[in-house]
């Protein structure tokens, strides 16, 4: 599912990953974990193909990422910092158009609407008009509707009150159940733990522990 | 690439529908500049007269900069771009998508530049045919043009000047046949115009197809 040996990616002239070896297996939950800068951002977006590996060997979904990142993007969903959302347009029509932007069926559109809570009056409101919970509610709404086979979750949790962010633990298990991988990066630890099959500590651009292989 | 683009397209043209940037800001500058050009020449009406196509173009291309910022500003909005490059939707049909959608309101900015040239001017509009095909093909040009140039300035925070500095002069052929197909058809001569429209054909063929192979790699680097 991904694999990466020595994987270097810089942001600039910086080493942002400095030659990280990772093994994700399929339909496992990762929890990625470090301080600010540790790496995890940047590790999430190499693996969404968004940043190049500069250096090393990194596989994801059976791409390499080396020679063409590009082939992997419409296979992952990415749920970063950035919401991803025309502000002008409303909550239905975004997920409506990176939905159908991926393939996805109108079907599929209305499932992840509704399984985000979106489907009432939300679906008629202007982005803008939303609160921070609700722009986050709507990015993860385009993610499922994409049905990626690789979620690459970047604090999920954050902006969500307690029944969002129970919503988002339901929808990581609910997406391994049916096949997907999972890799998140979290601050909130005791919630995180509670989903991870395994826990990676990041720091300084490297992997510092794998706790599921004991690496070092 | 073809339901790519109508994606894109679509999703513009929503965004302009609801935020009425072109509408609120746009027309009414294209307008000021009309009517700013009428108030220097005043007093000259034969001078008026006699600019009036090239007045009518370089107000169209001025707000065409506009809406071309506009295209790119919206994408570069809260991590859109990074979603666009991971949506799996093929570069040349973003590309074209684009284009379409800066030209419908170009097209509809330049019907109703029309109207104020025609009142504000007195200008009495003859050869409609190649009136209007100059018009389309021009339009072709600075939409295809502006959105290659526009998203490789997008990623750079000197994208609001560097735009215009870029843009501008590659747009310089396309302006002087505009005129002169226009100046050719409300003088009445419209064969004398024809020949422009060959040429701005050539210039609109070469954007489009610039664009097509070079957005892709744009927007990654942007």
């Amino acid at each position: 599912m991904v694999r990466l040996r020595g994987a270097v990616a810089l942001l600039g002239r910086f080493p942002a990953l400095a030659g990280v070896d990772l093994d994700v297996e399929p339909r496992r939950v990762v929890l990625l974990r470090g301080a600010n800068g540790a790496g995890k951002t940047t590790l999430l977006r190499t693996l969404a193909g968004l940043v190049a590996v500069a250096n090393g060997e990194a596989t994801v979904l059976g791409v390499d990422l080396v020679a063409d990142r590009k082939l992997v993007r419409h296979r992952v969903g990415l749920l970063g910092h950035a919401t991803g959302l025309y502000d002008d347009l409303t909550v239905g029509d975004n997920v409506r158009f990176w939905g159908r932007a991926a393939g996805a069926e109108t079907d599929d559109v209305e499932h992840a609407l509704t399984r985000l809570g979106l489907d009432g009056r939300l679906r008629s409101v202007a982005v803008s008009r939303l609160s921070a919970g609700q722009r986050r509610r709507t990015s993860l709404a385009c993610l499922i509707a994409r049905r990626p086979e690789l979620w690459l979750l970047d604090e999920p949790h954050a902006g969500l009150d307690q029944d969002g962010r129970d919503l988002v633990d339901a929808l990581v298990r609910e997406a391994t159940a049916a096949g997907a991988t999972v890799i998140l990066s979290s601050h909130e630890l005791d919630r995180s733990l509670q989903l991870a099959d395994e826990v990676i500590t990041i720091a300084g651009g490297i992997v510092t522990r794998d706790e599921s292989s004991g690496a070092s | 690439m073809l339901h790519d683009a109508l994606l894109i397209a679509g999703k513009d043209l929503r965004l302009e529908l609801r935020s009425r940037v072109a509408l609120n800001q746009v027309l009414p500058f294209a307008l000021l500049v009309l009517v700013l050009f009428a108030f220097a020449l005043d007093p000259d009406k034969s001078a008026l007269t006699q600019a009036t196509p090239g007045l009518y173009w370089i107000a169209v291309l001025f707000s065409a900069l506009l809406a071309l910022q506009r295209s790119f500003a919206i994408e570069a909005a809260d991590g859109n771009r990074d979603a666009l490059r991971l949506s799996g939707l093929d570069p040349a049909g973003i590309f074209v998508g684009k284009v379409l959608a800066v030209s419908v309101q170009l097209i509809v900015l330049e019907m109703l530049l029309g109207i104020g040239v025609a009142v504000l001017y007195t200008t009495r509009i003859e050869g409609w045919g190649l009136l209007i095909v100059t018009s389309v093909i021009a339009t072709a040009s600075i939409a295809a043009a502006g959105t290659l140039f526009g998203v490789l300035a997008a990623g750079l925070r000197v994208r609001e000047t560097l735009l215009p500095l870029l843009l501008l002069p590659v747009l310089a052929p396309v302006l002087i046949g505009s005129t002169r197909a226009f100046e050719a058809a409300l003088n009445g001569s419209p064969s004398e115009g024809w020949p422009w429209v060959g040429l701005m054909s050539v210039f609109a063929l070469l954007y489009i197809v610039a664009g097509v192979l070079g957005f892709g790699p744009l927007l990654e680097e942007s």
